[in-house]
This record gives C-alpha cells, structure tokens and sequence, in this order.
C-alpha cells in the first residue's frame, strides 16, 4: 500500500466524520453522496468538497438547496453535484 | 493502566444550546469549564430548531406569563413539574432579550419589537383565543442562538475538545461523578477528564425510531452513560413523535407552517382538525394532531397509493408569504421531493421528534434520585436540555418550549454549579475500578473476527420501535417489542467491526452509539408497557384514558434488573396556585 494511498484513506475517514451534522437534511445530503458519488469527484473537485464542508450548517443547507448560490464558482459546482444526487429516490 | 488525565472545574458533556449556555454562566465566572463535542459545537442539533422560543412578551397579542405556565402544564398532560414550569415561563422573557444581547437577531414587527408567531398549544387567558408567544429568527431560531453562545463561550475562554465522544461517567470511592473518560475522534486516543463538577447535555435519542426528524447524531448518549453508571432515566416512554414530518422520509415541517395558515387533509380534501380539535383546529397540541393524523390513516382516510400519510397544504398562501415566512420548508420540500408547496401539498405523517424523558433533575439542574423520604441531588452531577427531564414538559411538549428549555436551564445549572464550586473547591481522586470499567468497555470493540454488523442491528432496531413503540402502543405489541428488543441486546455482544484502524473510525463510534440506543430501548419500552393508561405522547390502545388516580405519576427506570420505581409529580408552584387536572380540550 502506498503512502498516497494510506493519506487518501485518512482523509476519506476525516470528511466521512465531517458528514454528520446538526440536521438530518444536512445528514441525508452528505452522507448519501459520500457513500455513492464521492469517489467520481476529480482531485480538485474532492479538495472543493473538503472546503464546502467548513460551511456552518444553514449556510450549508442554503447551498445545497439552491437557495443560495455560492459565490466561489467550484463550490458553487460541487454543492449542485450534491444537490442533484439528492431527491425522492435518493 | 496509565492514560492522559486532564483536570477541570466543570466538565460539559454535549455543545448544543444547553451545555453552551451553562458553560458561558461558568467562564463568565471564571470557572475553568471543559465542553467535550462529538462534533464541530456548531452542528449540534440546537442548530436545526426552526420554530422560536416561547416567552410572553405580549408583542402582538396581550400575553402573560401565567398563561405561558397554564399552557405548558395543561400540554404537559399534567405531567409535568409545575415548580419548574412556573420558573421557566418567568424567566423567559428576560433571557429572549439576554439573547438579544447576545446576538441573536430576532424578526422583528413593524414598530421595531421582537416578532412572534402563533404556535401549537398556546392561548391567552388560560385555554381562550389563541396566542402568538413564539419569538423567532426567520426560520433559523436554533442556529442564531447556537452560533451567539459559541462565539460567547469563544469570547469568555471556554475550552472545547471537538471532536471527542464521551464513552462513560467516572466515580471516585464514594459512588460519586468526577468526570469522564473520552475518546479523540481523530487520533482513536482515550482521554481521562477530571472534573469537580460535570454536566450532561447531550440531547435526545431520536435515532430510537427508524423515521425521525433529528439528525443522526441524536442517539442519546448521555442517557445512556447516566444508566450505566446506576442512575434511573424518568419518563422515557414519552416520545414527542411531530405531527408533520415528510412522510417516509423523516425531515420536519415546522408548526410554524400551521402557525401562518397551512392546514392538513386528508385523501377526500377535508380538513380533518376541525372534527378533532373544533377550537384550535390545525393548531391543537402536538400529540393531539399526530394522533388525528394517524387515526385517518388507519381508518383508510390516507393520501397517496398506500394511504399511509395525510397531506400539509400551503398552496392557499401564496409564493410570496411562504418564500418569506417558510422558505426552509419550501426548499426542502422541492429538493428531496421534487414538489413545491407553492402548488402542490406536501406529504406528511407523525415522526419521532423529542425525548420529553430523561435524566431526572431539580429546577437547577441537579440530577436527582429517590431516596426514602424523597429524593436528593447527586452532588456535582447536572443535566440540561433534552437529555434531562426536569420536567416542564411532561408527558409531550409544546412547540418553541426546547429552545426555551434549554437557555433557561443552562443558566440555572451554570448559576448551581458556581456555588457549588464554592464549597467543593478540591478534586476527588478517581476510583480506578471505574476506569478500568470504562476502558474494558471501549476496548471491547477491539475485538476481531466474524460477527454482526452494526447498521444491519441498528436498522433493525429503528424498525421495531418504529412498528411497536410509535404513537399507538397496547400491552401485546409492546411485551413482544421488548423481547425483540432484549434479542438485539444479546446479540450486540456477537458484533465486530471490520475496520479497527484509529483515525476518524466513524465505524467505532457508531458501534457505541448502537450500545447506546440499545439501552434507551429497552428503558422506553419496558416504561411504556408498564404504563397503563393514555396521557400525552403516551397512547395505549388498550387503556384509552388518562387515569389520574393511579398514574399522575413520574416512572423511574433502572437498568439494573430492569427495574422501575415512580415518584410524585411535584404539582405545587414556586408562588401561584396549583393547576389542578383537568380534562385537556382543544
């Protein structure tokens, strides 16, 4: 196993704790995506995903509901990629 | 065994609203207080309370306290504490503006007071028109006073362990709390905290039920730690289940939705409250509307292809009012459903919300236990929020009392625990039985090899509360919901975990969160089975009515033989006259 590797993992475990939130909204958005589309993001697009969830939780909801549009165009892109794995069938 | 030890005024278990708000009253008084957070202060759950804070500033209709106190206790079912109720409702008004100088930016009414909206359960003039008692931030009440405590607690020097999950309570010789061993989410590593004083404020255990509004955090971990450590949990078979979460789904639509005018129907377009509740309507008590909702339901009255939900409608208020007033709701409606409320209804069914139960305490936090002629506070233990049952709201809990809650007695606890450091100034040694109890219990998930897997047996869990344990229970369904419950008890010693590495094991610390719920479990169950009557939350099938002559009593449940035990509800007020019984009409 590679060095890379084992910091991936790492990191990987650290968002996942990063994930649970204080609402189950939040809770539903990130953990489904983290199980499901997480592993699709480009290096840069991972390391976006890592900076959006700095975002307090409201502001967080407010991104990934579309009710606000992040100005930073990346994150911007990344809280739609969540917002759309979202949904009745999710 | 030879582990880290750090020493402390105060431990804070949990940095939602209350343990933040007993914590600011400590630093401020120069206290050195530990809060310990399983995760970043800021996502607590505090931070999901839409609705507001109840307090009777009399902003838009004539209010008054004492109303505030007959609501509460007539919503209580009669349950609840009315000592306790009574400093609740008095304090409210004082610590809404004490949180306005904080920084809590309250909505505001055209002439420049604090806005307040209609809620469930409130009248003026004890049980006439309704009131409008709920002050709110837009739709973001929890996470504005959330926010304002931490940067107060930042401010007053506060010290935060994020990202620490308490395993259990430590005891010195005597049986006595003094801290508890805690482990460092990042690094896998177990912390001794030594405290003077601790207190558990680590909320509700709505993770019990499969369909919930909380978030996944929300598995009760303090109650549990309080069980373990020999201490009875009150009232657990009281669980506030919201009238109007989205339906399978779980996430809450705020009774402020019903406060500006939504209502409920059912599949024939009816408006169904009116034959429930002809007075309050839409508006009546929580436990009475999710009742009303399941009763059509059952009765073949449902919405949708199966006929399992009823529908919220708020089309009739325009885009322009929900956008304003409902736009958290509209958002996740549109989201996760795909339907906007503006045009379609929502649908909706009653969902596990609030654990009105708890670690039983006094009106200033101290955790309380019977003793012969009574009961006596543990010394240096406290509970706050909804962890604890002090117990304002009874057998169910009215909309915009939690936030009030847990302000209220944060600061109570934080004001008890000053004058208790006063005379208790010096650290009690640990009793190393205690820890090594602790660690065995930590270290027992270190264990390899084959075994069950910790989602299978919680999803399983959720499921047989959900189906048994929910709004309406008989003796049958809930004996044999015990059994299910105790085999899952039994089989949580068969499961392993794959993962053992150290860093961020998320896989970990859901396994004590299971052991966790597991324990809540059986505590709700075996109180509810043994309840045998109707009050509030509680709705026995086979014991229909409230039956004040042999259960206007708080239950007491030991883990320990499984044992319950019940004391008096304490129906004298600080000051007033006693609100006597009577039968709860809406």
């Amino acid at each position: 196993m590679t060095t890379e590797t084992q910091t991936d993992n790492k990191e990987q475990a650290r968002l996942r704790w990063q994930c649970r939130r204080g609402m189950l909204e939040l809770d539903l958005f990130l953990q489904s995506f983290m199980d499901k589309a997480y592993e699709n993001l480009s290096p840069e697009q991972k390391q976006t995903f890592s900076v959006l969830l700095e975002t307090p939780d409201q502001m967080l909801l407010d991104y990934l509901t579309g009710r606000v549009i992040p100005y930073d165009k990346d994150i911007a892109d990344v809280a739609k990629k969540i917002r759309l794995a979202a949904g009745p069938d999710a | 065994m030879s582990l880290p030890i750090r020493k402390f005024d105060t431990l804070v278990i949990g940095a939602g609203g209350g343990g933040l708000r007993a914590a600011l009253q400590l630093s401020q008084a120069d206290a050195n207080v530990a809060v310990v957070s399983k995760v970043f202060p800021t996502r607590s759950h505090t931070v999901a309370a839409q609705g507001g804070m109840n307090a009777a500033l009399a902003n838009v209709v004539p209010d008054n306290w004492h109303w505030h106190m007959y609501d509460t206790i007539k919503g209580s079912d009669y349950l609840g504490d009315q000592d306790a109720i009574e400093y609740m409702c008095r304090a409210a008004s004082h610590l809404v503006i004490e949180l306005e100088h904080q920084g809590v930016p309250f909505s505001r009414l055209d002439n420049g007071k604090i806005y307040q909206r209609p809620f469930g359960g409130q009248s003026q003039n004890f049980g006439g028109e309704q009131a409008a008692r709920t002050c709110a931030a837009a739709d973001r009440t929890g996470h504005a006073i959330l926010h304002a405590l931490y940067q107060q607690n930042i401010k007053a020097k506060t010290h935060f362990f994020d990202e620490f999950f308490a395993v259990d309570l430590l005891k010195d010789k005597n049986g006595f709390i003094i801290g508890a061993l805690v482990l460092e989410i990042e690094t896998g590593e177990p912390l001794l905290i030594e405290a003077k004083t601790t207190l558990l404020a680590t909320g509700g255990a709505g993770q019990l039920f499969r369909t919930n509004t909380n978030a996944k955090i929300n598995t009760g971990d303090g109650l549990a730690m309080a069980l373990r450590a020999g201490i009875p949990l009150e009232d657990m078979e009281f669980f506030q289940f919201h009238p109007t979460g989205i339906a399978g789904r779980g996430m809450l639509i705020t009774e402020g939705a019903r406060g500006e005018g939504g209502y409920l129907i059912n599949k024939d377009g009816e408006r169904f409250m009116e034959r429930y509740a002809p007075h309050a309507k839409d508006l009546a008590s929580r436990d009475v509307v999710s009742r009303s909702i399941a009763t059509e339901v059952r009765e073949g009255r449902g919405c949708g292809p199966n006929g399992d939900h009823v529908m919220l409608k708020l089309d009739h208020l325009g885009k322009e009012v929900l956008d304003k007033r409902l736009p958290g709701i509209c958002e996740t409606s549109r989201t996760f459903l795909h339907i906007d409320p503006v045009e379609e209804p929502i649908p909706v069914f009653p969902t596990a919300h609030y654990t009105m139960g708890g670690i039983p305490t006094d009106r200033f936090g101290q955790v309380v236990v019977p003793v012969d002629t009574g009961e006596e506070p543990i010394p240096g233990l406290y509970a706050v929020g909804e962890c604890a049952c002090v117990s304002v709201h009874g057998a169910n809990r009215l909309g915009g009392n939690s936030l009030l809650d847990i302000v209220v007695f944060g600061r109570a606890a934080g004001n008890h625990i000053i004058d208790y450091l006063d005379a208790n100034r010096y650290h009690h040694a640990i009793d190393d039985a205690s820890v090594e109890k602790a660690m065995a219990h930590l270290q027992r998930w270190d264990k390899k090899g084959d075994g069950e897997s910790v989602p299978e047996l919680k999803d399983e869990l959720q499921t047989i509360m959900e189906q048994n344990c929910s709004v309406f229970r008989t003796q049958d369904v809930l004996q044999e919901c015990l059994n299910q419950v105790l085999q899952i008890e039994s089989r949580l010693q068969n499961v392993r975990l794959k993962d053992h590495s150290k860093v961020f094991n998320t896989a970990r610390i859901e396994a004590m969160e299971l052991e966790n719920l597991v324990d809540i479990a059986v505590a709700t169950v075996t109180s509810a089975l043994n309840r045998e009557e109707s009050r509030g939350a509680h709705s026995r099938i086979d014991f229909t009515e409230r039956d004040d002559n042999n259960w206007l009593k708080h239950s007491l449940f030991y883990k320990e033989g499984r044992r319950l035990e019940y004391k008096p509800v304490r129906m004298k007020p600080m000051s007033v006259e006693t609100f006597p019984p009577k039968e709860r009409v809406y």
